[in-house]
């Protein structure tokens, strides 16, 4: 592990221009921390600012010069005080000399490794690069870069350079020069440059987890038994899991300060027939479905007729690009490079990538990458034409499916679809514009949210809330951060921007919620604004929502039950808000609540009605009306029906018995039997039951 | 239950939560009826061995339809019922009738290895067992093939006609069964006849003719068939030509778990903020393994179930499911409840739901931006109205446009950026190859992908690259070896179709691994073609140079193994040399062997080139044997 220990030298731009965007720096340097923390506790960090107003680092004491670069962590072990300084860096009032730092951060390294850990050392700059850099004291600046790539070249140190820069930043002849500048170390040495534009792609550029490269293959790429290419295959893409966590036994005393809290977990089989009896491992054999039967199969009969491929990798063919459609790419991605160092791999990959791209040609292999694996892989080679000078060409490779994988599904075609579902010539002009409108790959600036720069918001997250839960224990999960809220919701500005293409396509299809289905529905499938009922439940998650807050508290699963309380009919809208809580479909509680709630809100009214006051009247009308769609529709016509037999008892010798009378016209009446099963109420007796009071107050 | 202990297909079993909701599909319930009529026996081939009968042809392909059916569709039911024999057994006790079945088997049930094995060696003892006999003679008013009709239908009683389809399959060489019988027995005996196929049609129950021609007399249809199983005008024209594929197909199947077409999902698909459609998913693409295993008990085969229990590791005491797990973090252990983590990984607003994020060019998909097999999206009305022309007018737009839709997709445990390609519906004449809709594709966030081509950059700045004689000799080559009509999904998997035929070879105790060939080898005549070997030499010597392989071939030679070799020698030499200096044969006379150490006796051993392995005592007797002693 220790033998594996990297050498890392942060250095952060906090100059004034960088200000906007620190925070997204401090978040992305001690998510680095962290997960060294965890993945890497013997690498070795430290941290350097500059753009400070203060100058603190040994060459400027040793030499000179070198001002406004102040070293903030000297290079140790990294540990949780190593997360905490960045999270609060100190903003700088000067601007930044990236040149300096970068001497700083090399002379560091040299300080503290000297000639040994060759290889493991990394600097990582994050700055704008918006000021020039001052003018070396002899030779040019392009010299002074060269001389510094020797250096670094000389003790194996790496450099990964992240400029930030807003999209709407006009370049002008310094940064083209410091663009140039940094382009020429990238080439000298062993070097990554990034440019972003954007917050959440500034959390995604800095790789903060390091994966030691493995190969899965070394070996040939046989495109004939005679002619052979010596290939190393790595994988190019790998899905970053969520962390497994353990299961925790609280059983170990408090006392005990070595206890592991782990838990162990054991399988037992037993047999059928006697639950008791437990079958020991050499007992037991694997039995295979055949038909209705399990067929027992030992293993050293499988064994004896496995399918055991050669090692290897043959090339079986080339083919058209549009013969392997995109959608069938199967799994995380390989890439091929040729042997290191051996030239002639290296021109034999570079020929052929090259040939194949210029004709549109993708290559079909078979491979097998270790001896003794049990099955083939078919897969497509791309080629990838390098970028960088000092890159080799190589080849990426994506897995395609077997004849098994395939399942023959039959859809209907989109012209044999009834004609009311195709799309008018005006619906399809919405629909281009829309397509058009929503671009996120401008011309005039960075792509947005390109996958190579766009961090796993869950992941994120949750490493953030570790660090979170170990200082605090019981803190609450944390609400999403706005940068990573980008990667989940459209940015609203490029909405805003778009809001006409947005309406037209709104306005363009009609779109209507199938009513027979609504009880079924869980979706809600259009947003409306927030009511008052939901302002005032005031979701935990809710801060900074630019949707609507309905669905949020839907989804949220912390809403099971703890906000069925919360909830309410406010006076503002009454009736809308007891329609949300009648859809609210996170807990079966909700309708009920939601009819109780309505039924008091509806007595207060009437109560307010009988002592004089009777603007409410129209208002109580809505909402029993309101209260009978919502009873028909979840099919519970008793608790409708009951309660106006209630309030008719209760009001029909008082005032209201006017406003009684109204209710029929008005199309309030107890629910019937055709419109709800249970109900006992014929239609005719329904409307009647009220008649009798309107007649008589007339 | 262990799904491939092996881990041969390991590597692709995410755990995945779509298959979650696989449930028990339809049913295909299919009666055959074979006609055993002395006809059926005889030569199909002029020139032909007493093998060649229609009869062997189609219970061999009867049996190899049975054996990629209990792999492919496991559930499906079946029933075999012979006609025009000599025994009869059926239930409703019709003359020239036997309902084949087999112990532990309903008539119309699953198929299982006993029925397999015992139908595959039928032919043996069919004669003398069951017999063969025309049943339809004149004079006797019977008529068996409305019987063997009558049998089957009531075979297919059972199963509801919503949740099931019904077959009777018909095997006959005799394409005139009614002709040896006249005048009005005879269009009584097709009257009735047609009339119950048509019953039979009326409930739902298809029936198939599968025409068995001899190349002699070819088997007329018009006769009376195209009248029993309806056909018309053109459809008669047609029908042997696609029958006799139809045959062909049943078997030559492919050993292969069929799925039914069901959808995954249901997802809102949310294209702005208030502008929403409804689409459902499909999983068109996905690794097929081996079925699950059961653990049974090696004395008895009795399947065992597992039980799983919670020990402590601190006290050893047994647990319920912990309810909170941790994560050791700087020293520390981090403790979270089940429902923190759930609410960490669920984001807000997003469950079920596909979030329209914008549209990039199609070049912005790289081939690397892939992690698993893709979804396939198709629009869908019933909750939404107007979802699906929303949908078509997307997904032309994004078409013609050579867009695709950047998206989020959330779910409750792995929400992902996803890209929504279209694609335009593909058909050939024999059918739909791509249906029209969308793909959804899994895109790696920034954690998932690695910068590997920057691991060995060149050292000195530049990386060698071909030059443009070379890419052309690379162009030739490409020209020369190139799959024309490749297409996705053409090969089967060598590994799955070993396991299924191993798998039948212990279920019916067969002696023989059926032979099952690798179509993923490379194609060796093709490549050993004078003009394709002449492009490679010709690439070879562009990029390798001429003595290549001299070169490779001495660095073989003169590398690895020689270093070795060489170190060998030197030490043999050293061996010889130190054991000069014993007096082995007076040591081994005086017993004095033992008293040297390893190292000693070795030296021994190498100068005579004994081998060394051993402990000290079987050194010591290989030298005296060694010594004649």
């Amino acid at each position: 592990m220790a033998r594996n220990k990297e050498g890392l030298v942060l250095l952060l731009d906090v100059g004034p221009s960088m200000h906007g965007v620190l925070p997204e720096v401090e978040k992305v340097c001690s998510l680095l921390m962290q997960k060294k923390l965890i993945f890497g506790k013997y690498d070795e960090v430290g941290v350097v600012l500059f753009g400070t107003d203060e100058t603190e680092n040994e060459l400027a004491i040793e030499v000179g010069g070198y001002e406004h670069v102040s070293v903030l962590r000297n290079i140790k072990v990294v540990d949780g005080d190593a997360a905490e300084i960045v999270q609060n860096l100190k903003r700088g009032t000067f601007p930044g000399d990236f040149m300096d730092a970068i001497v700083v951060g090399i002379d560091m390294l040299i300080k503290k490794y000297g000639s040994t850990n060759k290889g493991k050392q990394r600097i990582c700059i994050i700055t704008d690069a918006r000021f020039p850099v001052k003018v070396p004291y002899e030779g040019t600046k392009e010299e002074q870069v060269d001389a510094i790539s020797e250096q670094m070249k000389e003790h194996g140190i790496k450099l990964e350079s992240i400029v930030f820069r807003e999209p709407q930043l006009v370049h002008d002849e310094v940064t083209e020069e410091n663009d140039r500048l940094l382009d020429h170390f990238a080439k000298r040495t062993t070097a990554r440059l990034v440019h972003v534009d954007s917050p959440t792609s500034l959390l995604g550029a800095l790789k903060t987890r390091n994966v030691a490269p493995v190969t899965v293959y070394r070996g040939d790429l046989e495109i004939s038994p005679n002619c052979k290419i010596k290939v190393w295959v790595y994988k190019k893409t790998s899905e970053e899991k969520f962390p497994t966590l353990k299961k925790y036994s609280d059983k170990a005393p408090p006392t005990d300060k070595y206890a592991t809290h782990e838990v162990k977990v054991d399988y037992e089989y037993k047999s059928m027939v006697e639950p008791d009896k437990v079958v020991p491992p050499e007992q037991r054999i694997k039995g295979y479905r055949y038909g209705p039967q399990v067929v027992p199969i030992a293993s050293h009969d499988w064994d004896a007729i496995r399918f055991r491929p050669e090692k290897g990798v043959k090339l079986l063919g080339f083919t058209d690009v549009s013969n392997v459609l995109r959608q069938y790419y199967m799994k995380d991605v390989y890439m091929f490079i040729p042997e290191p160092k051996n030239n002639r791999a290296i021109v034999a990959v570079s020929a052929i990538a090259r040939a194949m791209k210029e004709m549109n040609k993708c290559a079909i292999l078979r491979c097998v990458w270790r001896q003794g694996q049990g099955n083939v892989v078919i897969g497509v080679l791309t080629p990838n034409i390098s970028s960088g000078d000092n890159i080799p060409d190589s080849f990426f490779f994506n897995v395609l499916p077997f004849a098994e994988d395939l399942r023959e599904f039959q859809f209907p075609s989109f012209d044999r679809l009834p004609a009311a579902w195709q799309p008018t010539a005006e619906q399809q002009e919405a629909a281009d514009n829309f397509v058009l409108g929503l671009d996120l790959a401008p011309p005039e600036r960075e792509e947005i949210l390109p996958p190579d720069f766009t961090p796993n918001p869950v992941l994120e997250r949750f490493y953030r809330f570790l660090d979170l839960k170990s200082k605090q224990p019981d803190a609450a999960v944390l609400p999403l951060d706005p940068a990573l809220k980008r990667i989940t919701e459209p940015e609203p500005e490029l909405l805003s921007l778009q809001l006409p293409l947005l309406e037209n396509l709104s306005k363009s299809f009609e779109l209507r919620e199938n009513p027979k289905k609504k009880k079924t529905s869980k979706i809600a499938w259009r947003t409306e604004q927030p009511t008052n009922q939901e302002i005032e439940a005031g979701p935990a998650g809710g801060h900074n929502e630019t949707t609507s807050s309905n669905n949020l508290k839907i989804e949220d699963p912390s809403a099971s039950g703890a906000f069925l309380t919360d909830a309410n009919i406010g006076d503002l809208n009454p009736v809308k808000d007891f329609e949300a809580m009648m859809s609210r479909r996170d807990s079966p509680k909700w309708v009920h609540v939601a009819i109780e709630k309505m039924k008091s809100y509806i007595n207060n009214l009437v109560e307010n009605s009988v002592e004089g006051d009777d603007s409410n009247d129209d208002k109580a009308i809505e909402c029993l009306k309101a209260l009978r769609k919502g009873c028909i529709i979840e099919q519970e016509p008793n608790e409708f029906n009951i309660f106006l037999k209630v309030l008719f008892e209760k009001w029909r010798d008082t005032s209201l018995r006017r406003f009684l009378g109204h209710l029929c016209s008005k199309g309030v009446t107890l629910i019937y039997k055709e419109e709800a099963a249970d109900s006992d109420v014929t239609e005719e007796a329904a409307k009647g039951f009220l008649v009798k009071l309107e007649a008589e107050s007339q | 239950m262990d799904l491939d202990p092996e881990g041969i297909f390991r590597e692709d079993s995410d755990s995945d939560e779509e298959f979650s909701q696989e449930k028990e599909p339809t049913k295909d319930l299919v009666a055959y009826l074979v006609d055993a009529s002395p006809k059926m026996f005889s030569p199909a081939t002029t020139d032909g061995g007493k093998d060649d009968t229609h009869f062997h042809a189609v219970m061999n392909c009867l049996v190899q339809a049975l054996k990629a059916q209990i792999i492919g569709r496991s559930y499906d039911e079946v029933a075999i019922v012979f006609f025009n024999t000599k025994e009869k057994k059926n239930l409703q006790d019709q003359e020239a009738v036997y309902v084949f079945n087999v112990e532990e088997r309903e008539p119309l049930d699953k198929p299982t290895a006993r029925l397999i094995k015992e139908l595959s060696s039928i032919e043996d003892t069919f004669l003398s067992n069951i017999g063969s006999r025309y049943g339809i003679t004149p004079g006797s008013r019977e008529n068996s093939l409305n019987n063997a009709i009558w049998v089957a239908q009531a075979l297919l009683r059972k199963g509801s006609a919503k949740t099931t389809t019904k077959r009777m399959v018909l095997f006959t060489n005799e394409d005139d069964p009614f002709g040896s019988v006249a005048g009005a027995i005879k269009t009584d005996m097709i009257r009735t006849t047609v009339q119950r196929a048509k019953d039979v049609q009326d409930l739902g129950i298809l029936i198939e003719l599968l025409p068995l021609s001899r190349p002699d007399e070819e088997f007329n249809v018009s006769i009376f068939y195209a009248d029993m199983v309806g056909l018309e005008g053109d459809e008669i024209a047609q029908f042997l030509p696609l029958a006799s594929q139809k045959l062909e197909d049943m078997t030559d199947q492919l050993r292969k778990r069929i799925f039914k077409k069901r959808k995954v999902k249901t997802l809102t698909f949310q294209l702005t903020n208030d502008v929403c459609i409804e689409v459902n998913t499909y999983a068109l693409i996905r690794p097929t393994v081996p079925g699950t295993i059961t653990w049974l008990d090696a004395m008895t085969n009795i399947p065992l179930r597992t039980e799983r229990s919670f020990i402590c590791n601190d006290t050893g005491a047994l647990l319920e499911e912990a309810p909170k797990r941790f994560h050791p973090y700087n020293n520390e252990v981090v403790k979270f409840s089940v429902s923190e983590l759930s609410a960490v990984k669920k984001l807000p607003n997003t469950a079920n739901n596909l979030r329209l994020l914008g549209f990039k060019p199609l070049h912005c998909l790289k081939d690397y931006h892939n992690l698993r097999p893709s979804t396939f999206i198709f629009p869908s009305d019933e909750d939404i109205f107007g979802s699906t022309r929303a949908f078509i007018a997307l997904h032309k737009s994004m078409l013609r446009l050579g867009r695709f839709a950047l998206a989020f997709y959330g779910t409750s445990s792995n929400s992902r950026l996803v890209a929504l390609v279209a694609q335009e519906e593909v058909t050939t004449s024999s059918g739909q190859v791509e249906p029209p809709g969308m793909h959804m594709i899994h895109l790696p966030y920034s954690d998932d992908i690695r910068s590997v081509e920057e691991i060995h950059t060149a050292t000195d700045g530049v990386a060698p690259r071909a030059t443009e004689e070379q890419i052309k000799k690379a162009s030739a080559l490409i020209k020369r070896i190139d799959l024309k009509d490749f297409s996705v999904c053409q090969f089967a998997n060598p590994a799955l179709q070993r396991h299924y035929g191993a798998l039948q070879v212990f279920a019916l105790g067969e002696d023989e691994m059926p032979d099952i060939k690798d179509e993923t080898l490379p194609d060796e005549d093709g490549l050993s073609r004078p003009g394709v070997v002449k492009a490679i030499e010709e690439f070879k010597t562009a990029v390798y140079g001429e003595n290549y392989n001299e070169e490779e071939e001495e660095k073989t030679a003169g590398g690895a193994h020689a270093d070795a070799a060489r170190k060998r020698k030197a030490i043999a030499e050293k061996a010889a040399e130190e054991s000069k200096s014993y007096d082995w044969a007076v040591l081994a006379d005086k017993g004095k062997l033992k008293e040297l150490t390893v190292v000693e006796l070795k030296y021994y051993l190498t100068a005579h080139n004994l081998p060394l392995t051993g402990k000290k005592e079987v050194l010591i007797n290989r030298i005296l044997t060694h010594l004649g002693k």
